[in-house]
Parts: C-alpha cells; sequence; structure tokens
C-alpha cells in the first residue's frame, strides 16, 4: 500500500426511493452509479473500510440547530431525518474511536440551509453538518471545529449558522458568486463581530483546475487550520467542481479530490452537491473513499480524463492567487477588522433577504447580536417570509456567558406573542428548545 | 428412496431416506487420502439389500474442492485481468499467472477502451512457453457487459483445456471477488471434471440411472453434469449441509439460529421466516473473498476441544484446539473435559480429564467441581454472546431504500437448535442465556446427510435493463438483447422470472420446487439536461434455499 492505512467509517444512504421531484437532479439516480463502482471496486472489502447504517436524526437534533418555521417536522421529510441521521452516525463513530475517520455519502444536501428553515433552497432543507456538529457538541463537550465547504456553490447555510460563533471555523471555496448560485461567499463576508475571522470565503473563477484549488488549499487553507488548530475538521463535501458537472464550471478532477482529502484529512466528510452522476460520482466518490481510508487512490481516473484539456488558463491562475492572498488577509488581520466594524456598538444588526429558490419562498430577516468579548454573543432574529409567517427568536450560544445569558431569557420572556406566529428560544448551552 | 451422503472432514454421514422415513444412516471415518473411496464405501453401505431401481435421487456434498484449495493442490492458472481505472493492481488479489489486459466496461456496461488483439496474442504465447492450460478471464463490470470477456475467452480456449469466464460466476458487482471466484473455479475445474467422471462410473457400474445431485455452498443442489464449468459453486458445502439438515426439524415460518458446535469451532446460522440467510455477496475460503453463493455461517473459535487456559488470572477458551480433550488421549483441558468431569457426557476417561482441570483449579484456588462448572459456564456464555452479535450484525446491515430503513424486517429469533457432539448437555443452558426454547433435532449426529438428501436446486438470475441504451443483460447467462424503449419493470419481473425457470429445470430442479422470490426491484427513472431519458431496471429473481417439497405432507 505505501501510505498509512486509516479506518474509516462509510455511512452510505443513497436513498433510492426519494426525489424532490422526478426530473430534479436531486433524485432517485444520483448515486446509483456510485453505488455501482463502489460496490464494484470492492471498498466494502476492505478491513479498513466500515460501513454503517444511518439512524433517524430526532426532532431534538434538528431544534438544536435550526429555527424550522412552523415546526422541524414541517420542513423534513424522512429522508432529511435519515441524512442528518447519517452525518451524526459518522460523527459518533469517529468520536467513540470506532474508526479514524469517516464519511457521510448521505442525501439529500443541506449547506445551503441557514439558521432559520421556512422551506427548501438549494436543495436543502436542513442543515447536516451543522445538526451533526450540534450534536457533537452536545455529547462529546465543547471542541473546536473546522468546516471545509468543498462545495462548487458557497456554502451560505453553514456560513449564516455559525456567522457568530468564534469556535467555528468556516472556510468556504467556491465558483465566485457573481457566476453562479447563491451569488454569495465574496471576501468581505468574513463572520459576525464576536466571531469576526471565522468565516473565511475564497471565491474561485470559472475554469480553475486541480492547480488553483491546490493553491488555495496550500496557501490559505491549511495554513489557517494549522493556527485555528481545530479538535475536528470536516469536509461539507460537494463533488460539483468537477469538470463534468452539469451545473457549474470548474475542472477539478478525481484525482484533485482524492488528493485534497489526503492532504486536508478530515475527521468527518459529509457529501454535498455534485450532479455529473455517471461521469464524475462514481470515480470522485471511490477517489474520496481511498484518500479518507490511505489507499493508494493513483489508478482512478475518468474514462475520458484528458490533462491537457483540463488545465487552467494564466489569468486564472492570476484571480485564484489573488483570491487566496485576500481571503488569508481577512483571516491574518481579523483583530483589526473586528475593531473597525465593532467601533463602540453594543450590539450589530444585520438584514437579510433570503430567497428559498427549491421552494420559492421570500424571506426578510433582521437579525441582532449583542457585542460580546466572552461568548459568541445572544442573538436575536425577526423573520417575516412571504408564506405569511412572522417570528422572533433568541438564541443563546455555546458556552454562553452570564451576562449574554441574562440578555436571552429576558428577550424571550419579554417577546410578546401576538403579530407572531411563533416566538422561538434556542439554548445551545442548556440545550434547551422553547416555543411560545 | 433418496440417498443423501456428506464427505466431510472428519467424517463421512450417509442416509437412505425411504417413504419420508429415515430407514439407514452410518457414519464412517473420512479417509483423507481418498475420498472417493470414502463416498464409496458410503454408498456402497447404504445401497446393500436394496433395490437400486427404486432410487429417486442420490445427492452428494464433498469437501473435494475445498480441501484442494486449502491445501493448494490445484490447477495454475493463467489470470487475464482487464481492470481498467479504479483500485491499484497492488489493491487487487494477486495470482502467479497474471495478465492485466487494456480495454474495460464502464459501470453501465459501456465500453470505455476496446481490446488490443496483440496482447491477447503475447498471452498465449506465454501461455505455451509455461504448460498454462488452464485460463480464468475477469473484466471490471463485466456482469453489466459480459462481450469483452467472451471475445478473450473465445481467443484462449483454443489454446487451453479451460476458460473460466468472471460473469458466468455471478450476476454480482465485486471485481476482487469476481477475479478470485474466476480463479478458484479455474484451479479446481479439471479436478471437479475427475469427480464427475468417477461419480458417473460407479453409477453406470451399480446402475442407478436416477439422476445425482451435487449440494452447493448455498444449500441448493444442482445436477452434477451440470456442475462441471461451475465446480466453484460446490466448494464450502459443508456448512450448508449441516444447516438444510436441520430444516425438517424447524418450525416453518419462523426466526431461528442453528448451532453446529463442533471440537474446534461453533457455526453460527440464522433462519429468516423459516430460510437460511445468504452470505450478502459470497463465502471467504482459504483468503478468498469470492462471489460464491452460500448460506451465511459464522464460525467462532470455541468447540468442544477448544483448550482452556488462564490468562491474567482469568478463565480463558479457545480459539486454539492442540488436540482432543484429555479424556479421549489430548494433552490440554477442554470444555468437553468439563463437561466429562460433571457427568454432562459419560464419555473417555474421566478420570483423566479431572486431572487436567485440577491443575487449573489449584490455580484459582477452586474445588474441581466449581472449576468445570465455570468453564462449562463461560463456554455457554461466549457461544450465546457471539449469537447475540450475529443477529446485532444482521440488524444492523445497511439498507439503501428509506422504506427499508423504516420498515425493514428485523430478525427476532424465536428458536434455537443445537447440533453437534454436545448438542444434547448444550441446548438448554444456551437456550436460557439465549432466552428462547431449544431443541436438539433427532438424528443430530447425521444432520449433513439428511440435508444433502432434502435439499432441493437453488439458481439466482440477475437482470439489468437499460432503456436509454435499449440494453438488457442476463450476464451469468452470457445473454445481451436489444430492448425496446418503452420495456417496463413488469416485462424485466417476467423475463427474469422465464431465464430463472429456464436455469432451474437446466440444473435439475423439479416443477414442484420451483418456489422463486424476487430478491431485488429497482426502477431509476434516467434523467439527461432535465429530460426523462429511460429507465435502468434491475431484477434479481432466486429459487430460495430450502427443502424438497417431497417431504411436505408427511409426519
Amino acid at each position: 500500500m505505501g501510505k498509512k492505512s486509516k479506518k474509516t467509517g462509510l455511512i452510505f444512504f443513497p436513498a433510492f426511493d426519494w426525489a424532490i421531484s422526478p426530473t430534479h437532479p436531486e433524485r432517485e439516480e444520483r448515486l446509483l452509479y456510485t453505488q455501482d463502482q463502489v460496490f464494484e471496486e470492492g471498498l466494502l472489502d476492505f478491513e479498513n473500510i466500515v460501513e454503517y447504517k444511518p439512524g433517524l436524526a430526532t426532532t431534538e437534533d434538528i431544534d438544536r440547530t435550526h429555527i424550522c418555521v412552523p415546526d422541524a417536522a414541517s420542513v423534513t421529510t424522512d429522508s432529511h431525518l435519515i441524512a442528518a441521521g447519517g452525518a451524526i452516525r459518522a460523527a459518533r463513530a469517529v468520536l467513540e474511536k470506532e474508526v479514524d475517520n469517516a464519511f457521510a455519502l448521505v442525501r439529500p444536501p443541506g449547506h445551503h440551509a441557514m439558521k432559520v428553515v421556512h422551506g427548501a433552497r438549494g436543495f436543502c432543507n436542513v442543515n447536516m453538518e451543522a445538526i451533526m456538529i450540534d450534536y457533537i457538541r452536545r455529547h462529546y463537550g465543547p471542541k473546536r471545529i473546522a468546516v471545509i465547504d468543498t462545495d462548487c456553490h458557497h456554502g451560505d447555510g453553514t456560513q449564516d449558522i455559525f456567522w457568530h460563533d468564534p469556535q467555528t471555523l468556516c472556510i468556504s471555496i467556491h465558483q465566485d458568486g457573481r457566476t453562479l448560485y447563491p451569488g454569495t461567499g465574496f471576501h468581505q463576508e468574513m463572520g459576525g463581530p464576536n466571531a469576526l475571522g471565522t468565516t473565511i470565503n475564497i471565491p474561485l473563477p470559472p475554469g480553475t483546475s486541480d492547480e488553483g484549488f491546490f493553491h488555495t488549499l496550500d496557501h490559505v487553507i491549511l495554513p489557517i487550520l494549522e493556527e485555528f488548530k481545530p479538535d475536528l475538521i470536516i469536509n461539507s463535501a460537494g463533488q460539483d467542481n468537477h469538470y463534468t458537472d452539469p451545473i457549474t464550471n470548474m475542472r477539478f478532477t478525481a484525482q484533485g479530490y482524492a488528493r485534497l482529502n489526503e492532504k486536508l484529512a478530515p475527521d468527518i466528510a459529509v457529501l454535498e452537491g455534485g450532479y455529473s452522476i455517471e461521469k464524475a460520482l462514481p470515480y470522485v466518490n471511490v477517489g474520496i473513499i481511498l484518500a479518507m481510508s490511505g489507499l493508494d487512490y493513483s489508478c482512478v481516473r475518468e474514462p475520458d480524463y484528458d490533462a491537457a484539456s483540463l488545465k487552467q488558463t494564466n489569468d486564472i491562475t492570476r484571480f485564484v492567487e489573488k483570491s487566496a492572498e485576500m481571503a488569508y488577509q481577512v483571516w491574518k488581520e481579523r483583530k483589526t477588522f473586528r475593531e473597525k466594524i465593532v467601533g463602540r456598538n453594543r450590539s450589530m444588526t444585520r438584514r437579510k433577504h433570503i430567497y428559498y429558490d427549491t421552494d420559492g419562498i421570500s424571506e426578510e430577516q433582521e437579525e441582532t447580536v449583542r457585542i460580546c468579548e466572552d461568548c459568541g454573543g445572544v442573538v436575536t432574529i425577526d423573520s417575516q417570509a412571504d408564506t405569511g409567517r412572522k417570528i422572533f427568536a433568541v438564541i443563546v450560544p455555546y458556552l454562553a456567558c452570564p451576562r449574554c445569558r441574562q440578555a436571552g431569557e429576558e428577550a424571550y420572556d419579554k417577546a410578546d406573542r401576538r403579530g407572531y406566529a411563533g416566538v422561538y428560544f434556542q439554548d445551545k448551552d442548556r440545550d434547551l428548545f422553547l416555543v411560545k | 428412496m433418496i440417498i443423501g451422503i456428506d464427505v466431510g472432514g472428519t467424517h463421512t454421514d450417509a442416509v437412505l431416506i425411504k417413504d419420508r422415513r429415515l430407514v439407514k444412516k452410518a457414519k464412517f471415518l473420512t479417509r483423507q487420502d481418498h475420498l472417493m473411496a470414502s463416498l464409496l464405501s458410503a454408498a456402497d453401505h447404504l445401497l446393500a439389500g436394496e433395490d437400486v431401481s427404486r432410487i429417486e435421487r442420490l445427492t452428494i456434498s464433498t469437501t473435494l474442492s475445498t480441501n484442494a484449495i486449502v491445501e493448494q493442490k490445484i490447477d495454475r492458472v493463467g489470470m487475464v485481468i482487464s481492470a481498467g481505472p479504479g483500485l491499484s493492481p497492488a489493491l487487487l488479489p494477486k495470482f502467479q499467472d497474471a495478465y492485466h489486459v487494456s480495454g474495460y466496461m464502464n459501470h453501465r456496461g459501456i465500453e470505455a477502451a476496446s481490446l488490443k488483439e496483440q496482447e491477447i496474442e503475447g498471452i498465449l504465447d506465454d501461455f505455451r512457453k509455461k504448460g498454462i492450460r488452464h485460463a480464468g478471464v475477469a473484466g471490471k463490470f463485466s456482469c453489466r457487459n459480459p462481450q469483452q470477456e467472451i471475445r478473450i475467452g473465445d481467443e484462449l480456449k483454443h489454446a487451453t483445456d479451460h476458460v473460466s469466464l468472471g460473469h458466468r460466476m455471478s450476476g454480482r458487482l465485486n471485481f476482487p471477488r469476481r477475479m478470485a471466484t474466476t480463479y478458484l473455479n479455474a484451479a479446481v475445474w479439471s479436478r471437479h471434471r475427475q469427480f464427475v467422471r468417477e461419480v458417473e462410473d460407479f453409477m453406470a457400474e451399480k446402475r442407478i440411472t436416477a439422476p445425482c445431485y451435487i449440494l452447493k455452498a448455498d444449500g441448493g443442489t444442482i445436477e452434477l453434469p451440470q456442475s462441471a464449468d461451475t465446480p466453484a459453486q460446490t466448494i464450502l458445502s459443508g456448512p450448508a449441509a449441516s444447516i438444510m439438515g436441520t430444516l425438517p426439524f424447524v418450525k416453518p415460518g419462523q426466526d431461528a439460529v442453528i448451532l453446529d458446535i463442533g471440537g474446534t469451532t461453533t457455526d453460527i446460522a440464522v433462519l429468516a421466516d423459516g430460510i437460511p440467510l445468504l452470505e450478502p455477496l459470497g463465502v471467504t475460503l482459504g483468503g478468498y473473498k469470492t462471489l460464491i453463493r452460500g448460506l451465511r455461517t459464522r464460525s467462532i473459535g470455541i468447540g468442544g476441544d477448544s483448550t482452556v487456559r488462564i490468562v491474567q488470572g482469568r478463565l480463558a477458551i479457545g480459539p486454539e484446539r492442540t488436540g482432543p480433550a484429555v479424556a479421549f488421549g489430548g494433552a490440554d483441558p477442554t470444555p468437553t473435559d468439563a463437561m466429562v468431569v460433571l457427568g454432562l457426557l459419560q464419555i473417555g476417561n474421566r478420570q483423566a480429564a479431572g486431572q487436567a482441570l485440577q491443575t487449573l483449579a489449584g490455580q484459582m484456588n477452586h474445588s474441581l467441581p466449581e472449576l468445570a462448572e465455570m468453564v462449562f459456564s463461560l463456554t455457554c456464555d461466549l457461544i450465546s454472546q457471539a449469537v447475540m452479535d450475529v443477529i446485532e450484525e444482521i440488524n444492523s446491515q445497511p439498507v439503501y431504500t428509506i422504506h427499508e430503513l423504516l420498515e425493514g424486517k428485523t430478525i427476532v429469533p424465536k428458536a434455537l437448535y443445537v447440533v453437534g457432539g454436545p448438542a444434547a448437555v448444550m441446548a438448554a443452558p444456551l437456550g436460557q442465556r439465549l432466552e428462547y426454547p431449544s431443541h436438539v433435532p433427532e438424528n443430530a449426529e447425521v444432520a449433513n446427510a439428511i440435508g444433502v438428501a432434502l435439499s432441493r436446486t437453488t439458481a439466482e438470475v440477475a437482470l439489468l435493463a437499460d432503456t436509454e441504451r435499449g440494453v438488457l443483460t442476463v450476464a451469468e447467462e452470457g445473454l445481451q438483447m436489444p430492448i425496446s424503449k418503452r420495456f417496463t419493470r413488469e416485462e424485466a419481473i417476467g423475463f427474469a422470472r422465464e431465464k430463472l425457470l429456464e436455469k432451474a429445470r437446466r440444473l435439475g430442479a423439479s416443477e414442484q420446487d420451483m418456489d422463486m422470490e424476487i430478491t431485488e426491484d429497482q426502477v431509476f427513472p434516467m434523467v439527461r439536461d432535465f429530460y426523462a431519458t429511460g429507465k435502468n431496471i434491475r431484477i434479481k429473481v432466486q429459487i430460495k434455499p430450502g427443502l424438497l417439497s417431497y417431504l411436505q405432507g408427511g409426519d
């Protein structure tokens, strides 16, 4: 084998009986050829690759992460509970030290699902990685966690959920938002005032190839991880940077994906997007599984692979280098940026318009965070969707300081139910979820 | 009347069943150097005084191929492999004479790279140089499209005695296992052929005209001549024989556990609704993971003759076996010795057994009866724990649809059946620990031969219909044919059933024993660029392992 082999847990749940709609990319067929390739390569016969059956995530697991409107049951189906349950199973296998790392090959994806959920956006209803992270902290204690979103689309949902959390580093590499859904993920999106610099965005130009991805990995992601020193690294593993993906424009390869996972060495990877179901996914997934388990992946190759046609242009190289430099600067200068942005404010508010493309829902949101040196800061959210539902939510963060806790409890007590479809209280520290 | 003979590793069991009654049974020590002689003398014994014209069927199970593989007494095989990209060759099973060729199929069975004629010619030259007369051909995804394997096979067959083709071994996906299965099949082919010939000669000599069957690892039988080209299927039929031999005593339709407690190991098998479970992919033998359909058994290293020791102040049993129990002249104490000391078994030299255990009792500051009881109790604990682990493992087996995850079957055993030497003594305490009633089947000592005699023919057919490409494939049958774009799931099931019936008849199944079951039934709408372009239909049907209907309606 030549390389050091690791024990890898695999949670494979292709949900062969579930689709968003018959011709939607998120349909029964999506992981069919991946399963064929994984089975045919005999990967599950390796001693160091262990398959686990996912469980179902519970309402509590979802309420620990999201504010679902009107409630978790209304915005999820069994498939979402199994996908989240699959991610949780992966985490348990790793944290119980049954395996060295784990890959949850589950669908549907979740990284576009934000804190407040009025419906589905970007094929996502609830956020698998975020639910998993909250589960980890609830059951295995406080952890510094890094989420590296390698999907081609900006991981805007994950970014939104951890926006104010200094203990969670969110780095997203993606195709430039000016050219692709969801249209966000620029350098200046760098986290809330109490967590400035723990959100890092690296937009890449269409046509970026393996070379460009490895430049950002070597010059931004790995150096920041080195300094952040996470207890766990999570790969939010989209596979739509592949050169054959039908809805994106990148030139990443199966070899690239395998090597990325070898170098990043995630503790847990969770599948996100990727819709080149025949030409990319079977090879990308075999590559990732081999790389995570420390087995030789050098012979994994797409049948139509042609190195020459996948080279990136010099313009792209320059763009990538510039983007990487700016992203790293956000991290390096985060304290200066914070001082400049926070000033003398005691709280800060951001207003968001959120469009749920999958369900056709529009939401207006106002989110206020208490400026705090001691914790992530208590957050209140006022949200109204064009479904007619208006809600108010108070979120007490992990490791909340006494003053943020008190402020949160007072805000919930004081909140008047009138005019709202629901008033929610989510206490992450005490694992409490109340609705009035 | 029907006859079953199991030529096992230690014993050869034989039974003769007449009018649904066991009328003759016999047990001999197997002659390891001459399995054929063991088989023939068992047959002679049963047939003495019988009217051979009244024989309806004769079924054999033999360890011939199994032993050949374990002892490496097999033919040299030239393995021609078309792997394409994927796993590094270093991670694939290795063979002394392996030839990697260009050309491969992708996951949909579309040729991604074509074969190169001159490579095959080079291989033929090398075969001639090395005197290789047996060949195996295994291609990645050949079960999706066997054409390349067939072409390579056609080129090789003129220069060899036999060519085994991967797609003929199984319709299932798993390239490394396909390679290993193809290799083993080619490696035991000539030996098995010889065996078939000798049995046929014997039958001719005895003027037996009834059909002769051979038992497979999946507990099914096929007519002897039909096994000639797929001898790998007859590997590891021993465990299947003992499970099938217990079935006549099992309440139909029940989840249950069957334990075969031997000298070195205890084999655990599980019945779901009364049907033995199959290995998900295939059996493992001599380090080879294969695609050979086989009954699912878990073998644990605890048996009557396992060595009992003290490790760090605690009793430990197995997995090694140094020889027979001390009561039978062995050197180290065993669970059997404990049972002899406790008076549970009235066999062997009780005094010797007592002396051996006394040493351990002294070291642990217990009296001899206390220690014997501890050994017996620990043996039961370990076996029952292993049974619980097996059930847990089966119930946590991954599934791939929401329906199966939410509604899937869970095995809840309602009964335990114990066979093997100490069955009568251990059944009750094991049942107590597992909390379900235990039974010891009648004639347990010849259960294997009963299983061999009564098993019916099994067969499986895997069908893939790709209406986008307009191709239907039943690779195991070497069949590929065009289908219409409108081909439906119902047509696919109908076609698969038809092929299964054909196959089962060919293998020797009788009409009343065609108990068909659909084991996979999936239809995937195929969409390209947001337009429906076809359907990917996957059907597997089988005739599941079971007993001849001959038995039903009797007492």
